[in-house]
């Protein structure tokens, strides 16, 4: 029968080349029974808060590496808030200062995971906001 | 019903969540599918398959883009399999479709299969109509890499575009064992690499041997990463379609998808009756006394048919209060 599945969007904005680590991450959350969304690089803002409404996702997570994450993050917050959407949760990743995370957070992502985090951690993270 | 005419205004948001109802909530989905239903029928459908890794992305990409500069409004559908293990799928078609998330009247929506066999999912038809309803003029829908079995897709779409490449090794048998028969236009793509030529004699070879037809599918060759063919692809679809609603050959495939639908529904549909009015238990004793040949298994598949319709009628009238 129909069973209701957590979606999730794996986006990497900015312009650096790798994509390691997202691609980690998406497959551990397929693996936990979700079903991702894989956009691939360089994706802006915009296309990243498009992306998410056509596939009606209930996570966004955002793979940073490039220290552009105190721009990144503040735009599609506020593009998700333009767009009247309030439920979906943002997560980050990637090499993000510690002294920048309360301030992230403060602005609305949820979860910010720094390299090394267990795939678990993020996992367990997403179940207990996302209740399906 | 608000959702339902921020829909017809072609709202992505409302067509968004309508397609996750389907997804996940079939029953509740009906109410809104039923209302829709009027305004379906419209759209262009067009199924993309082939093979693994062959190009279907890329290509309904490339087709996507040259119809936007025409004006037409695209949805795409993109099926890629869920893990039969774990219940997840990772799509990802929108790799290839990156650019097409920035125009707004391209709809793309990723799904996975989730236990679905035929190359498709069980919510593919009902999200047709959802983009359909929305203003969609054209739909393209891939389904993920076919094998054998994966040949659904003939039942929802108009047409099928069956795409291969050079250098599959067997990927030419895998095309005879049966999906040869779906394809209406055939694209052999990366033709930048060897053994285009060769496999486009192949497929002409093989589908010379079919009955003679009076739609002959033409074998085309692209290069999909720079954009090579895809015209002459997109005149073929175009004509192709033009052909089959001149020769009546449209109604009579929707005829035959809507049977099939209407068939599916209602299996579908006294499965769930089934779970709900057969219980447990007394399933169980059932079971216990056709082991024991108390009872045969025919007297009592017509005993539970009595005892569903009955219950189904007695559910209508509760209903009706
Ligand atoms: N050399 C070459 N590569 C191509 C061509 N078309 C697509 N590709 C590449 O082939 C790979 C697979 O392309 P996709 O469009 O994702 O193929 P697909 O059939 O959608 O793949 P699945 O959805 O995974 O079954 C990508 O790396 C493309 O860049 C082509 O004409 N020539
Ligand atoms: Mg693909």
């Amino acid at each position: 029968m129909e069973e209701k599945k957590i979606r999730v969007l794996i986006a990497k904005p900015g312009l650096d080349g790798h994509d390691r680590g997202a691609k980690v991450v998406a497959r551990a959350l397929r693996d936990a029974g979700m079903e991702v969304i894989y956009t691939g690089l360089r994706q802006t803002p915009k296309q990243i808060v498009e992306t998410a409404i056509q596939e009606d996702v209930d996570v966004i997570g955002l793979s940073i590496l490039s220290g552009a994450h105190t721009h990144l993050f503040p735009e599609i917050l506020k593009l998700l808030k333009e767009n009247q959407i309030e439920d979906m949760i943002v997560i980050g990743g990637g090499v993000i200062p510690e002294e920048d995370i309360p301030e992230l957070k403060k602005a609305g992502i949820v979860e910010i995971f720094t390299p090394g985090t267990d795939t678990r951690d993020i996992i367990n993270l997403i179940k207990e906001k996302i209740k399906k | 019903m608000e959702i339902l005419k921020e829909l017809l205004k072609g709202n992505r948001r409302a067509a968004a969540k309508l397609i996750s109802l389907v997804e996940d909530d079939f029953t509740q989905a009906e109410i809104f599918l039923k209302q829709i239903y009027p305004y379906t029928g419209q759209a262009i459908v067009i199924g993309i398959t082939g093979p693994p890794g062959v190009g279907k992305s890329t290509i309904t990409d490339r087709l996507t883009k040259n119809l936007r500069k025409q004006g037409t409004k695209v949805g795409i559908i993109a099926i890629d399999p869920t893990s039969p293990f774990t219940g997840g799928a990772l799509l990802g078609d929108r790799i290839r479709m990156q650019d097409l998330s920035a125009d707004p009247e391209v709809f793309i929506r990723s799904m996975g299969t989730r236990g679905f066999l035929g190359g498709l999912s069980k919510a593919t038809q009902a999200t047709i109509k959802i983009l359909d309803a929305m203003g969609k003029e054209v739909i393209f829908v891939e389904t993920v890499g076919v094998g054998q079995a994966e040949v659904d897709i003939v039942r929802v779409a108009d047409m099928v575009l069956l795409i291969t490449m050079p250098g599959m090794g067997d990927d030419i048998q895998i095309i005879k064992a049966g999906i040869m028969e779906i394809g209406d236009v055939f694209v052999v793509n990366k033709a930048d690499r060897d053994g285009c030529e060769r496999l486009i004699t192949e497929i002409e070879m093989m589908l010379a041997l079919k009955p003679e037809t009076k739609w002959k599918p033409p074998v085309l060759k692209t290069i999909a990463t720079s954009g090579t063919g895809i015209k002459d692809v997109e005149e073929t679809i175009f004509h192709y379609i033009s052909y089959l609603k001149d020769s009546g050959g449209l109604e009579r495939k929707r005829k035959e998808s809507t049977r099939k639908e209407i068939i599916d529904l209602l299996r579908e549909k006294w499965g769930i009756l089934f779970n709900q009015y057969i219980k447990k238990d007394f399933l169980e004793e059932v079971i216990t006394r056709v082991i024991q040949r108390k009872e045969d298994p025919y007297t009592v598949v017509n005993r539970l048919s009595d005892i569903l319709i009955k219950s189904y009628k007695q559910g209508e009238k509760d209903y009706d209060q």
